[in-house]
């Protein structure tokens, strides 16, 4: 065991300065925080997608808290330092629009057929989950097909960009930022059962610690935490090497996306992360004694809607401009209201998703025990 | 009978993750020509001067 974690840890320093040697040292910060975002979410198994469920189906709210606890950290930090720094350092923020609540509702329900938001898909890949693996794929042709039509989509109509410091300036923005935060925890508190209601001390050390990730991306990248754009260059980068010509859509022929496209991958902050968090997840799966076993047999039609399913989070979170991660988490914690428009709508969907799992996942035992052919 | 599959474990489709992510940006490094490292942004956005040049998913 000792051999195999030394083997863990000598590949995580070697990921860290290939990208160094590569792409520069704020490639390497960025791939390193990647790595700690992955080694947390998968370590202490902090997450959104399970967290959302139990509050709906077991009325257990610890996990919600723990996510608003880390949003409330980041908030206190990022949000001054924008405003210090603004030159360098820029928000998540993002248009209210009929497209982005539409797909944010999409995106939650999506994200609990496959047991898994945007970091969750990344994290369960990573950590070696049969259905993240596919639904990735999913998830990267999704996000690239959603730049295709996100033109039409936000056409149907959508406000300017808000932001709570443009209400109330940066301090009071931020007083209003902790204080939703807090409304939204009193509710989960009141919801939640007796003894699902205060956070174990798991939970609480994950918070903290994705929150001073994120609050360290920041300052490096100059931009928040995010994981969708990553996700649809990738998928852009494969459909250009396939022959597809770009150079007409109105998306990737925008300055600062025909720059992305025209570069390499380890310059793109998000897809850095997103290879670091990818790598965490495996190193803190191995890293156990017993790593937990595959996911259970699913019939191959649950397959193909895990790979559906995959899509419609990749497409759905681009019109919603982001995942949990870029839109709630990042959008949030930087003052942006979409974020919070997103969180109301995926909620809901997400509680729809609950509801539809059962009824499109079935194990072949379960499909023969009900007399329909496995 | 188990309801786990025996094949593939999680190892095996963690890597097979990991690989292909190393098979993307290797190919892509090679179809964009390699990184400039003099043109490699300062480590540190925050007090470096720059303006912000990432994209995020919250861009249009």
């Amino acid at each position: 065991m000792a051999a195999i974690r030394l083997s863990l840890a000598a590949f995580a320093v070697i990921l860290v300065l290939a990208v160094f040697a590569l792409a520069g040292p704020r490639a390497a910060l960025l791939v390193a925080i990647g790595l700690g975002y992955g080694l947390v979410l998968e370590g202490l198994r902090f997450g959104f997608a399970g967290p959302w469920r139990v509050m709906v189906t077991e009325r257990d709210g610890r996990g919600l808290l723990a996510q608003l606890l880390a949003i409330g950290i980041t908030a206190a930090a990022a949000i001054p330092l924008i405003a210090a720094a603004p030159q360098e350092l820029v928000g998540a923020a993002a248009p209210i629009g009929i497209a982005m609540i539409g797909g944010a509702f999409v995106f939650g329900a999506a994200m609990q057929l496959v047991m898994g938001c945007g970091s969750g898909t990344l994290v369960n890949a990573g950590s070696g989950n049969l259905v993240g693996a596919v639904a990735l794929a999913g998830f990267v042709a999704g996000s690239f097909l959603g730049t295709l039509h996100l033109g039409w989509w936000t056409g149907l109509g959508s406000l300017p960009v808000l932001t709570v410091q443009d209400f109330f300036g940066s301090t009071g923005g931020l007083a209003v930022t902790l204080l939703g935060l807090a409304a939204v925890a009193a509710v989960v508190v009141l919801r939640s059962a007796p003894g699902k209601r205060l956070l174990p001390r798991r939970l609480f050390v994950a918070a903290v610690l994705i929150a001073l990730l994120a609050i360290v991306n920041l300052a490096v990248a100059g931009q928040p935490w995010g994981i969708v754009y990553g996700l649809g260059l990738w998928g852009a980068k494969i459909a250009q090497a396939a022959g597809a010509d770009l150079s007409a859509n109105a998306f990737w022929s925008s300055p600062v996306h025909a720059e992305r496209l025209s570069q390499s991958i380890l310059t793109d902050y998000t897809s850095l992360t997103n290879i670091g968090l990818v790598v965490g997840a495996f190193l803190a799966m191995r890293w156990r004694a017993a790593p937990a076993a595959q996911v259970k047999r699913l019939r191959a039609e649950s397959w193909a809607v895990v790979l559906l399913a995959g899509l419609v989070l990749g497409y759905s979170a681009r019109l919603a401009f982001g995942c949990n991660i870029g839109a709630i988490f990042s959008g949030v914690s930087t003052g942006s209201l979409h974020g919070w428009v997103w969180f109301a709508a995926a909620f809901a969907g997400s509680t729809f998703g609950v509801r539809l799992r059962p009824i499109l996942l079935r194990s072949p035992q379960i499909a023969a025990a009900e007399g329909s052919p496995a | 009978m188990s309801q786990n599959y025996s094949f593939p474990p999680r190892s095996l489709v963690a890597l097979a993750t990991i690989g292909l992510l190393v098979l993307l940006a290797g190919a892509d490094l090679r179809a964009t020509g390699g990184i400039d490292p003099f043109d490699a942004p300062p480590p540190v956005a925050f007090g470096s001067g720059a303006a912000p040049s990432g994209a995020h998913c919250t861009d249009m």
